[in-house]
């Protein structure tokens, strides 16, 4: 709460800052990425963009799987694993989710949020270049994620950076509807975006099921 | 000023006492479980998504005419639009509490008319209620699924119960609240540009047209 520019949200100390690096990230993303994701969106089928958002997801599940054992959480695990074993085989490369017909339901895990399962606090809002929000302790985890990311270790750097791409312009172009829904809900679309992200990921680390936040002292219930 | 007939007043109130004692029951059954409820104008909704081509194409008016007549009835704007205040509320007199709430509820159906445009075919999954009989406070449990995405996204309803039905006071959409997210722009505004300053930029907001954003490029 110390400096005089800030906004006044307590979890976010460098509000300044973020806020220019927001600003960065909003520009790139509407002259390059945003572009470049609805032509993405525009030329392929969408049955080939979700294999290529299958195939990439399909490679994430090994790393889940490991969050899921750090939280614990040793079915989800299995399951997790299960899941990579059976799509890698049966769904070929990855390309098809047969798991989830079969009732194993994706998980969204991360280092972040298995830092947050162990009592470790969110720490201040972060905005990352190119990346976007975080926080101290999600912005660590993620480097963490990046080592254990299976597309760091397949061979030659042309095809890792293009791998690396394609995974990029797929996510930006599933988002495409919900970024537009954000512009038209947000009056401030700093703060927005701020609270949204820290409620999702409070969400995730709680696992769906956040303790409920202590209510506004105005908030008594009606009549 | 007299009533045009002259039938004994008394009896007249009698049967309307008899009336309310009838109706009043009657209103009250006809309530639907707040779980119930939820699913019902959902399934209104959807039917209506699916078979409008002019929605479909993108006509944000209608989509908007469907959000107001279908389901801005069964929300609580009044206490959506005090949550998002906090304690800024009581900063507010009552017609700017009124005006406040009708610029929110402004905000969030033109949001949504915009997305549900975007509709596509999903799946819904209404989790089992939690609650007892009396609970004047619950939480309406749904996973949805939209076709080529694995994973479900989790939709919460945040109800209350009034004397003429459940109301709906937040959803939370992937754990992500309607109306929480809202605070910190609000807090900054009234402290800014006190609580009128907010009422403005509302009203801004709202009166931009719609195609200047969404549909630039």
């Amino acid at each position: 709460m110390g400096c005089a520019t800030s906004g006044g949200n307590p979890a976010d100390p460098l509000e300044p800052l973020n806020r220019v690096v927001f600003g960065f990230n909003d520009t790139a993303d509407n002259a390059v990425i945003k572009p470049v994701a609805k032509a993405y969106r525009a030329v392929l089928p969408g049955i080939v963009r979700t294999g290529v958002s299958n195939f990439f997801s399909n490679l994430e599940d090994v790393w889940i799987s490991v969050n899921d054992v750090l939280q614990g959480k040793f079915q989800q695990g299995l399951d997790d694993f299960g899941r990579f074993l059976f799509n890698s085989t049966f769904g070929i490369a990855g390309i098809f989710d047969f798991a989830s017909e079969l009732g194993f339901q994706k998980h969204n895990e991360d280092f972040g949020q298995t830092l947050g399962s162990w009592g470790v606090g969110s720490g201040a809002y972060l905005v990352l270049p190119i990346l976007g929000p975080s926080t101290v302790r999600d912005g660590f985890g993620l480097l963490l994620d990046t080592r254990a990311d299976l597309v760091f270790y397949i061979d030659g750097v042309p095809v890792h950076n293009s791998l690396y791409g394609t995974r990029a312009i797929g996510n930006r172009a599933n988002l495409l509807d919900a970024s537009s829904v954000i512009d038209q809900a947000a009056l401030d679309k700093y703060s927005f975006v701020r609270e949204a992200w820290l409620q999702r990921r409070r969400n995730l680390v709680h696992d769906g099921n956040p303790p409920r936040e202590r209510e506004e002292p105005d908030d008594e219930p009606t009549k | 000023m007299n009533p045009p007939n002259d039938r004994n007043p008394i009896a007249m109130r009698i049967s309307a006492c008899w009336l309310f004692a009838l109706l009043i029951p009657l209103a009250q059954a006809q309530q639907p479980a707040p779980d119930v409820l939820v699913k019902s104008i959902t399934e209104e909704v959807v039917a209506i998504l699916k078979k409008d081509k002019d929605i479909q194409a993108g006509d944000t008016k209608k989509a908007a005419d469907l959000i107001e007549t279908k389901i801005v009835p069964h929300f609580n704007f009044i206490r959506m639009t005090r949550i998002a205040m906090g304690r800024n509320w009581r900063l507010a007199s009552p017609e700017q509490q009124k005006i406040l709430a009708d610029e929110f509820k402004t905000l969030l159906v033109r949001t949504y008319s915009t997305a549900i445009a975007n509709y596509r075919e999903q799946q819904i999954d209404y989790k089992p209620l939690r609650a007892k009989a009396d609970d004047t406070e619950v939480t309406v449990r749904s996973d949805v699924k939209q076709s080529g995405s694995s994973q479900p996204v989790s939709i919460d309803y945040e109800m209350e119960k009034t004397p003429d039905g459940w109301k709906v006071y937040d959803v939370k959409v992937g754990g992500v609240s309607l109306v929480t997210t809202y605070r910190d722009t609000f807090a900054a505004e009234v402290r800014e540009h006190g609580v009128d300053g907010l009422i403005k930029s509302l009203g801004t907001k709202n009166r931009q047209p719609e195609r200047a954003k969404a549909g630039k490029t």
